[in-house]
């Protein structure tokens, strides 16, 4: 008898130190999958997103609702026809609880998919295609940036403000470039104003003469573009030398003149281009994320270190919420939806279909940077078209 | 589309079509003559594109009168490079069936690619238009033309009369021609086979990064702009014939007409119609516009 009590107790003391054990040791570590561009043409927009995600960490003490964070990174290089292999790296084999990214659209959307039949949780902290928070959402998936709509319709806007009647619109023929110009379409149209011609080249050609000319026969009143990276560069460029600039003023989502400026030199100053972000917002909050970023990078932040850093904002509320379930996505999506995420470019809350609702600024190429004009359109929301949640 | 606007789209048409052809000039002797499918070739242009973007300063600085100083620089640069490159590499692939020279130049543009990041990085550059030609003309009451576009075409179309006297009016270009038809009689009769192509390589490889230099300005300078010019060239050659230098010159000149007039005309279309000349050119006939 006094035998089984001893062993009973020694047992019972077992348990007991084991469960205390087990609360002394702080939870298991976070594991973010970074799925991001680490070469290639977008790699520095990749690096941005990185930088801006830890920054946000850091600053919380390296820890998301108490669980310390680890990074995994698998390039995706952009390359579509290889993401959905890499999005299955990180979910069943590295067994991540969260994915972050990308850049690219086409990733994105594997990655969206893959999310979805997977359950993991999901931050798109760029990819700005319709499709990721429209007929591709998911109460798992959460983009921190924006879609290719929101800022072609307030630009449309804009022009239509500011008088223009006749519009022709010119962009690479591809879902971003349509988005955007439906965007655009929808808005100006609705204020009164035609596009006349909607111009296109295929995708990433950038031969721009023969469709400039035919720009200079059809006399708009205003041009409207969507180009990015080198395209962006050399359409500025042609536009300008074509001697178009002076008479038909060119209007473009930001993307004209993010990350552009230095190649695009002179041709580009007074642009007016349209974004949910500026080189200049002159708010604490940025100010403040644009001084502790240039400390810890030693470069200076752009729009994509700002998306990579609410990517960051929006995991930390919605774990906060969970306690750090990051399998609680009924949790974790109530606390986002409900949350006002204090971003450097303004507060903004998620739409029903989890894409920022967010004021998008009129910015002005003054030298080097994007000057901010103004808010072209409050609070805007995406209409989240086929989204079913 | 009225008479003024046909004009200047035609003019369009041809400055598209010499820059082509000036790009596809040196995969026409590395592909057509020699006979090595170069998938490389796209990064000769963007090494060109970038030597002018960074070499300009430099050079600059050290010569003065940057834009002809850092031509020359990169010509020989590039003649140095595309000899080495042949010794090293290509040299070993004439007699190798082509799959190999596939993998093998392949394999280049993944090196040219990452080297180029690890020394000048991803971001877009813009490279500035020499000052004495930095001007335009004004077409109609709207339209102006950057009078460098038209120095290119000048270039351009120098370059052709050039490379036609070259291989049909010289002793070299005979050699040439010969050991394209026949390599051991060529060497049989005391030419050293082995040296010609060498220098056959490094001018093809030169007038690459030439095209890329005096391109840069009006096309700026980003990663992978080689990979955009790379099929366009094969299509330059193919359609003109592998091996003719006046079938380059020409097909270049159609693909930019139907480039042209079908991106303005058929836009929904304009993505394929090159492609689809390229078919039917080959339908009606196999080898080329101008192969013998």
């Amino acid at each position: 008898m006094q035998k089984r009590t001893v062993l009973l107790s020694a047992a019972a003391f077992a348990v007991i130190a084991a469960t205390t054990n087990t609360w002394a040791q702080a939870q298991p570590k976070l594991k973010v999958g970074f799925m991001l561009p680490a070469t290639g043409t977008f790699a520095s927009l990749g690096t941005a997103i990185d930088n801006g995600f830890r920054l946000y960490v850091a600053e919380q003490g390296g820890k998301i609702a108490g669980r310390e964070v680890e990074y995994v990174r698998v390039d995706d290089e952009s390359d579509p026809s290889k993401a959905t292999d890499n999005v299955n790296k990180l979910i069943k084999r590295d067994n991540v609880d969260v994915l972050v990214g990308t850049v690219h659209s086409g990733v994105a959307m594997a990655m969206a998919k893959a999310a979805k039949e997977s359950g993991t949780l999901l931050l798109v902290p760029n990819a700005g295609a319709a499709a990721i928070t429209g007929p591709m959402c998911a109460p798992n998936i959460f983009r921190s940036s924006f879609t290719m709509w929101q800022s072609g319709y307030a630009m449309g806007e804009v022009a239509a403000k500011k008088g223009h009647k006749k519009v022709v619109t010119i962009t690479w023929k591809y879902a971003a470039g349509d988005e955007n110009i439906k965007g655009f379409k929808e808005s100006f149209e609705k204020n009164g104003g035609t596009v006349v011609k909607e111009l296109n080249l295929p995708f990433p050609n950038v031969e721009f003469q023969a469709l400039l000319t035919e720009i200079a026969a059809t006399k708009p009143d205003a041009v409207f573009t969507f180009f990015a990276g080198g395209g962006a560069v050399k359409f500025v460029k042609d536009y300008s030398a074509a001697g178009l600039k002076k008479t038909i003023p060119l209007y473009g989502s930001g993307f004209l003149t993010d990350g552009t400026l230095e190649a695009q030199g002179a041709d580009a100053d007074g642009l007016l281009t349209t974004l949910h972000y500026a080189d200049n917002l002159n708010s604490k909050r940025d100010q403040a994320f644009r001084l502790s970023y240039a400390k810890t990078y030693k470069m200076q932040p752009d729009v994509y270190a700002v998306q990579g850093y609410d990517a960051g904002q929006m995991l930390g509320i919605g774990l906060n919420a969970t306690k750090g379930d990051a399998k609680n996505i009924q949790g974790f999506a109530q606390a986002v939806r409900a949350a006002k995420i204090d971003s450097p470019r303004g507060a903004f809350t998620m739409s029903k279909s989890h894409n920022p609702v967010q004021d998008i600024y009129l910015r002005k190429v003054v030298g080097k940077e994007n000057v901010l004009e103004g808010v072209a359109s409050k609070a805007l929301v995406d209409p989240g078209l086929g989204c079913k949640m | 589309m009225d008479f003024a606007t046909f004009l200047i789209q035609c003019l369009n048409a041809m400055q598209y079509g010499l820059l082509l052809f000036l790009v596809a000039s040196g995969l026409t002797l590395i592909f057509g003559i020699m006979g090595v499918i170069n998938l490389a070739h796209g990064s000769f242009y963007m090494i060109g594109a970038y030597m002018a973007y960074a070499l300009a300063p430099v050079v600059g600085a050290a010569f003065g009168g940057e834009f002809f100083s850092t031509m020359v620089a990169g010509l020989v640069l590039s003649v140095i490079l595309g000899y080495v490159l042949e010794w090293a590499f290509f040299s070993y692939l004439y007699e190798r069936e082509h799959l190999q020279q596939v993998l093998m130049t392949y394999g280049l543009i993944l090196v040219f690619e990452e080297l180029r990041s690890l020394m000048v990085g991803d971001d877009v550059h813009g490279v500035t238009v020499p000052p004495f030609l930095n001007g335009t003309l004004q077409l109609n009451e709207l339209m102006t033309y950057p009078v460098y576009r038209l120095f290119i075409s000048g270039v351009c179309l120098l370059l052709a009369v050039a490379m036609w006297f070259v291989f049909t009016r010289t002793r070299l270009g005979m050699m040439i021609r010969a050991g394209t038809a026949n390599r051991e009689m060529v060497q049989s009769l005391g030419i050293d086979i082995t040296l010609l192509y060498r220098i056959v390589f490094a001018i093809g490889v030169a007038l690459a990064v030439f095209a890329g230099m005096i391109a840069a300005p009006v096309s700026s300078v980003y990663p992978n702009m080689g990979n955009a010019v790379l099929i366009i060239c094969f299509v330059v050659v193919v359609i003109g014939g592998i091996g003719s230098i006046k079938g380059a010159l020409v097909a270049a000149l159609l693909i930019g007409i139907v480039d042209t007039f079908g991106k303005v005309l058929v836009p929904q279309a304009a993505g394929v119609l090159v492609y689809v000349l390229m078919a039917l050119i080959l339908l009606w006939r196999p080898n080329g516009l101008f192969k013998d």
